[in-house]
């Protein structure tokens, strides 16, 4: 009997031995699981271009990105959870592109993509995003089509940067205005020889003829994208002799071509209107700005003239030491969007962020009215500020903007699309 | 094709002027560049893969001098003499492990000192894009030559190049240390027996050819805007050059050089979407009709 109890006592003694270890495994392993998943920080994928000649699309843009999450962090996440950014380079190459991006939603754990890559690497992530399913909102493709083309869209792919159609229809209004008090009829473009130029140059025209009928085209020049020399172009515009000249050239190829044009006596005597040009990064390596250029705003401090997108921009020299670009702004609104989703949908469900976004309207410095709308039929942004004007040397810059009428703008996009076949 | 607008240009002498004018400028750098390339390979046998990178090291060197000394000289200079130093380095540290190599293995150290040079620069002068713009005495209105246009920069440059081009010839024809060149380019061996220094005649010829392409690209600077990764559309167009040329002639790169101009400048008049193909038409036609290039001398 004694031996009985003594082997019941033993045997409890190692059910309360194993209990317990049991319970300490699971204090040590199972409980802070729970505990680790509910406070494990919401990764955002980040593929951009970040070495090459475009390095700085791929800087300005994370640029912009790490400070809204940061200043999203710093007012408590969502409920105590972070945001973590997860940035990788792409090289420029829309195969790395679509690479990068499965890799941070499969390998890295990305729930969700913000996809700073220019037109080419944007138009392979999203196809990942519609294959994937995974949340996505570009921030650096312009190229109209991605969102406006219903055969392109997704319901779980948008874009938060500046349209090309946009530019076009705002562009073509200032550039109609000036060409019929100028008396300008003989025009001639140079831009980039790939989708983006060929594009928006037919779209400029098209909407510098609807403003003004007696515009003439006689020739378009088609340098290649980061032509070093612009010698034979700049002569052909010289042979074609026109009063105006309209350029989508951007970054270090534009700043080539108005140095070498401008020791040609190009500019003499001639307006241009380079859509570009108002961009901190080109304004500040242009050493001398020849006169009457004319542009549309890409990032200016002083464009929407509040308070709010110059402290924006001071906080952004503050802790980069270098200015913002057309990139930042539109990067700034991606991440800010995307973030304002979370919060709306209380966590990363694409399905639920997705609802979220469409038609969703957030404060922006970057807005012409303070506010920027993700519009609920083609997923893309509008109510930002676009302008066009000449330019100066010096900060303004743009000493009088032309703000875009956004009435008409819509207006406008709306035959547009009828045009292309994008609605009925 | 625009035929007519090639017809109305070639039979209107301020066209004709301004397009050959054009010609001269673009072929007077790609001379610059491709002379340096096909001089290497010329003298010691190797295919210098990282010469474009030696254009943008140029440039940049010349941009920094000039924001320091204010002085386009003083950054040519500059360019071309920091470029050399880096050249010599480059050789005497690591091409000359891969004399006699392997093309691969050659192809190989140069393709890492292309990614190394980019980051370089990246990390010392940023990803963004320079510019050093036009210096303020050659912000001079253009020339204008029986109603042709020719920027007064670009007729110092073209007047440098072609001093370059004709101390060079003196140099390698004239001279002993260009009868030295001559020698160990053809029988390193025996140069070398007859107690001449080849290895030092080596690595003199690499720095000389990677400061001519230094010098190109501060040259190019006030006019090209420079980013990491810029060397790589010149080195292209001038392995066109020198095999066009014919591999290690420098007076073949000279008319290589001045071809491709011409052929760009009036190309870009009738046959604006094709000027690429053309260049390359007209190397595929060299080659089939001379496969030692223009110049280049014939080996069996």
């Amino acid at each position: 009997m004694k031996k009985r109890s003594q082997a019941v006592a033993s045997q409890q003694r190692r059910q309360v031995i194993k209990g317990s270890v049991a319970a300490l495994g699971l204090a040590s392993i199972g409980l802070p699981s729970i505990s680790l998943a509910q406070n494990k920080p919401i990764r955002i994928g980040m593929p951009t271009i970040l070495s090459g000649r475009v390095a700085m699309l791929g800087e300005s843009s994370r640029n912009a990105a790490i400070m809204g999450v940061e200043a999203f962090n710093a007012a408590g996440g969502l409920n105590g959870r972070m945001v973590e950014l997860v940035i990788r380079d792409s090289k420029g190459r829309p195969d790395e592109a679509a690479r990068v991006t499965r890799e941070l939603v499969n390998s890295d754990g990305c729930d969700m993509i913000l996809d700073a890559e220019a037109s080419s690497g944007a138009f392979a992530v999203h196809e990942v995003a519609r294959d994937l399913g995974f949340l996505v909102i570009h921030t650096c493709s312009e190229t109209s089509s991605l969102t406006a083309d219903p055969k392109m869209r997704i319901p779980n792919g948008f874009r938060a940067a500046r349209q090309g159609v946009h530019d076009a229809i705002v562009g073509g209004e200032y550039a109609g205005g000036v060409a019929k008090e100028k008396g300008l009829n003989r025009w001639m473009s140079i831009s980039p020889d790939y989708s983006y130029g060929l594009d928006t140059t037919a779209e400029f025209f098209e909407y510098l003829k609807y403003f003004n009928k007696d515009v003439e085209v006689v020739n378009s020049v088609w340098p290649k994208l980061f032509q070093a020399d612009y010698s034979e172009p700049i002569t052909r515009l010289l042979q074609g002799k026109p009063q105006a000249i309209y350029s989508c050239l951007w970054g270090g190829d534009l700043t080539s071509f108005i140095d070498q044009a401008s020791i040609y006596g190009l500019m003499k005597d001639r307006q241009f209107f380079g859509v570009n040009m108002a961009d901190y990064a080109v304004l500040t390596a242009i050493k001398a700005v020849p006169p009457n250029i004319h542009s549309g705003n890409r990032y200016l401090k002083s464009i929407p003239k509040t308070a709010q997108n110059a402290a924006w921009c001071d906080a952004y020299v503050a802790k980069f030491k270098t200015m913002p670009l057309n990139w930042s702004w539109e990067n700034a609104v991606g991440i800010d969007f995307m973030l304002a989703a979370i919060k709306q949908a209380n966590g990363t469900d694409t399905a639920k962020m997705s609802e979220a976004l469409k038609g969703m309207t957030i404060k922006s410095p970057f807005g012409t009215d303070g506010t920027i709308t993700m519009r609920a039929s083609d997923h893309t942004i509008i109510d930002y500020a676009i302008a066009w004007g000449d330019l100066t040397t010096k900060e303004p810059y743009m000493a009088k903007p032309n703000l875009g009428n956004w009435k008409t703008v819509l207006e406008l996009e709306k035959l547009w699309m009828k045009s292309k076949g994008y609605i009925s | 094709m625009d035929s007519e607008a090639l017809l109305d240009c070639v039979t209107s002498l301020s066209c004709i002027v301004t397009q050959t004018s054009t010609g001269l400028i673009v072929g007077s750098l790609l001379f610059l560049v491709a002379t340096g390339l096909t001089l290497i390979f010329g003298v010691l046998g190797i295919v210098n893969f990282a010469h474009g990178s030696l254009y943008m090291l140029g440039a940049y060197i010349a941009l920094s001098a000039f924001r320091i000394t204010d002085s386009f000289i003083l950054a040519a200079v500059a360019g071309a003499l920091g470029v050399g130093l880096f050249s010599l380095f480059f050789e005497r540290f690591f091409m000359r492990r891969v004399y006699g190599a392997d093309v691969l293995m050659q192809l190989l150290v140069c393709y890492a000192f292309i990614l190394i040079l980019d980051d370089a620069v990246k990390i010392i002068w940023g990803s963004e894009f320079q510019s050093m713009g036009m210096p303020a005495y050659f912000q001079e209105p253009p020339v204008f030559i029986a109603g042709g246009v020719i920027p007064v920069f670009y007729i110092y440059l073209i007047g440098i190049s072609a001093s370059i081009g004709v101390g060079l010839w003196l140099l390698l024809s004239k001279t002993k240390i260009g009868k030295i060149v001559r020698a160990a380019a053809v029988n390193p061996s025996m140069t070398s027996a007859l107690g001449l220094n080849t290895s030092l005649i080596f690595a003199g010829v690499f720095a000389f050819g990677g400061a001519l392409a230094g010098l190109a690209g501060a040259l190019a600077a006030p006019v090209r805007s420079m980013s990491p990764g810029m060397g790589f559309s010149i080195l292209i167009e001038s392995f066109i050059v020198t095999v066009i040329g014919g591999m290690g002639s420098v007076s073949g790169a000279l008319v290589g050089a001045l071809l491709i101009g011409l052929i760009r400048s009036f190309g870009s008049i009738g046959f604006p979407y094709f000027i690429e193909g053309i260049m390359f038409i007209a190397m595929a036609i060299i080659l089939v009709v001379k496969p030692s290039g223009l110049m280049g001398k014939e080996t069996r």
